[in-house]
């Protein structure tokens, strides 16, 4: 770890990229996520990188899958409304296993919406975005010290298991300055990866880089495989952070920044004398079901607290089997919660009550 | 003595095209400018979506298969990552001049160095015969089945002359295979679009003037004499920018 700097999160990830090798960003400006582009547009040429303002986020995307299919580190990054137009694109790069990072800076939907703070891509996130049967990886980071460490962890993650990952932040997250301890620059593997189009140097077989399978088995064999890989996905690599959990009988769910007003809820029901915790996802997808299960267990009720009309809270529901009841404390269009509301939330779960 | 033999450039398998469709002669024609060039073992071609996406079956460079119209901007991405290779797209006109046509316009504009092999056929061959962009007026297709007509569907795209409008692009040509002496004219132009990359100079463009006998629904001896006939008046043959002659 380097020593601590005041960044804002976008800047962060920005640097955080740089770090970790990735030299390829093409992105298309939209706020509230601009700095990124603003940041890399500035730093990519003096180290030889690319900096590539595309013509459109398609565009775009579409670059990030050609780098990618060199067995390069490569991102993109955008707001909700460019992450829909991606979809299509990052669909083609989870069918043709090829890793990348897509930042998803999320602002209120549907449509324009607007442009604070919101975590209403929580579905189009964890389902899969794009057409057809696929997940990419979802890091949700909760301060900007986690946009620098979950950048790096995105790029391993999305090598490791030859697939898209996206950083779902919500906009207070890009939008806010923290201290921050950046990572250690990551050493490359220069080594031509055995599956990338880098030129068949007429001494192998050419690679394809595709995700076309006209005879039905084939499709349905990559498709299993695939699943496969997700398999282990879920069972090694959920990521959560427990807050209060020991003794708790009420179990926060948040992510982003709502999990940072509820710690303020938390801290203050504690001192009223509700033993209440808080169980914050830091991989949405893979969903951390089993720590839910074990919560689940101990806890009498759980508080969905969300940017968004209870997407979250649908998982929590699956992950624990409806077996306790699950409240949801939202709000929604750039409004968040104030730790009043959250407070007000916990209480009534305790009280037994459903919102 | 052997007088003609297959590119190195192309692999064994067989072609899916239609009997009398002159993909596979540009395909042979591609393949030949890479051999002689020398160029296989650092060539990376891009085929999207139409009928040529299976064209990474077919030559034996690395390939990528890209999404329908994106092939402009996989090919950058690659091109920005691998700058001392030669990267190359394959498209057809509903990919490159409809769909597609955000990419190439900016692709060009950029001047990225890349080369594309652009096949005009007038049609949507892959999905059975529909109006395309370079689609004629009065052109009979399954989208079309009155003809085109311009009043509610428009006029066809002149992709080479709408680019030659840009500061970006170093070479844009349009040929023809419908006979000997114009195949042999489209391998000189597409060999000096490869060899313009090699020589750092930009985006050069080929336009393929090519006939599609089973969704026109012509004999591939009629299809042929159809170019001339009807496609060259519209898209008249020639070089339409060449960085070398403007300096």
């Amino acid at each position: 770890m380097q020593e601590k700097v005041l960044m804002k999160g976008n800047e962060a990830i920005a640097e955080a990229a740089i770090l970790a090798g990735c030299r390829h960003y093409f992105g298309y400006p939209i706020t509230p996520q601009t700095e990124v582009a603003a940041y890399m547009s500035k730093k990519m040429p003096k180290i030889g990188g690319t900096f590539l303002q595309a013509e459109s986020e398609i565009a775009a995307i579409n670059m990030v899958y050609g780098v990618s299919a060199t067995g390069k580190r490569v991102m993109t990054s955008s707001s909700s409304p460019g992450i829909a137009l991606k979809c299509e694109g990052i669909s083609y790069l989870a069918g043709s296993d090829l890793p990348a990072l897509i930042l998803n800076v999320q602002r209120g939907g549907p449509g324009l919406g607007g442009i604070q703070p919101s975590q209403s891509d929580y579905f189009l996130a964890t389902r899969g975005p794009g057409h057809g049967d696929f997940h990419v990886i979802v890091l949700a980071p909760a301060s900007v010290q986690e946009m620098a460490d979950l950048t790096l962890k995105a790029f391993e993650l999305g090598e490791k298991y030859r697939m898209p990952v996206m950083l779902l932040a919500d906009g207070t997250m890009g939008q806010m300055m923290e201290p921050v301890a950046l990572p250690e620059p990551t050493e490359i593997d220069p080594t031509p990866k055995s599956w990338a189009a880098t030129g068949t140097n007429c001494e192998r077989e050419h690679n394809i880089v595709n995700s076309l399978y006209l005879s039905p088995d084939e499709l349905e064999r990559t498709n299993i495989e695939r699943f496969e890989r997700y398999a282990a996905i879920e069972r090694d690599e959920p990521m959560w952070e427990e807050f209060m959990m020991d003794d708790a009988e009420i179990c926060v769910v948040s992510t982003g920044i709502t999990a940072r007003v509820s710690r303020n809820a938390i801290v203050e029901a504690r001192k009223q004398g509700i033993k209440v915790g808080m169980l914050r996802p830091i991989t949405l997808w893979p969903f951390p079901k089993k720590a839910l299960q074990a919560a689940a267990e101990k806890v009498k009720a759980f508080v969905s607290v969300e940017l968004n009309m209870g997407q979250m809270k649908e998982d929590v529901e699956l992950a624990i089997r409806c077996t306790k009841p699950v409240s949801l404390c939202y709000r929604v269009g750039g409004m968040i919660q104030t730790p009043d509301e959250v407070l007000e939330a916990i209480k009534k779960a305790n009280e037994g009550g459903q919102e | 003595m052997v007088v003609f033999e297959k590119p190195k450039a192309l692999t064994d398998a067989v072609f899916h095209y239609c009997p009398g469709c002159t993909h596979g002669i540009v395909h042979r024609l591609v393949a030949e400018c890479i051999d002689e060039l020398g160029i296989e073992g650092k060539t990376i071609g891009v085929a999207p979506v139409g009928c040529s996406v299976l064209a990474y079956n077919y030559f034996t460079c690395d390939m990528i298969e890209a999404a329908h119209g994106r092939a402009p901007a996989v090919a950058t991405g690659v091109k920005r990552s691998l700058p001392d290779h030669v990267v190359f797209t394959y498209q057809g006109d509903g990919d490159l001049a409809s769909i597609g046509m955000c990419e190439t316009v900016h692709a060009a504009a950029r001047g990225e160095n890349i080369t594309v092999i652009f096949i005009n056929n007038a049609i949507y061959g892959m999905t059975g015969g529909q109006m395309a962009p370079t689609s004629l007026i009065g052109q009979v297709t399954q989208t079309s089945p009155y003809g085109r007509d311009p009043k509610t569907q428009g006029y066809p795209i002149r992709v080479c002359e709408l680019l030659s409008s840009l500061d970006g692009p170093a070479y844009l040509e349009r040929v023809t295979v419908n006979n000997v002496k114009n195949v042999n004219r489209a391998k000189k132009a597409i060999k000096k679009a490869f060899q313009n990359q090699l020589d750092g100079k930009g985006f050069s463009l080929i336009e393929v003037l090519s006939s599609c006998p089973t969704n026109w629904g012509l004999t591939p001896k009629k299809a042929l004499e159809w170019i001339d006939e009807k496609m060259i008046p519209q898209y008249p043959l020639g070089v339409y920018r060449d960085c070398d002659k403007e300096g």
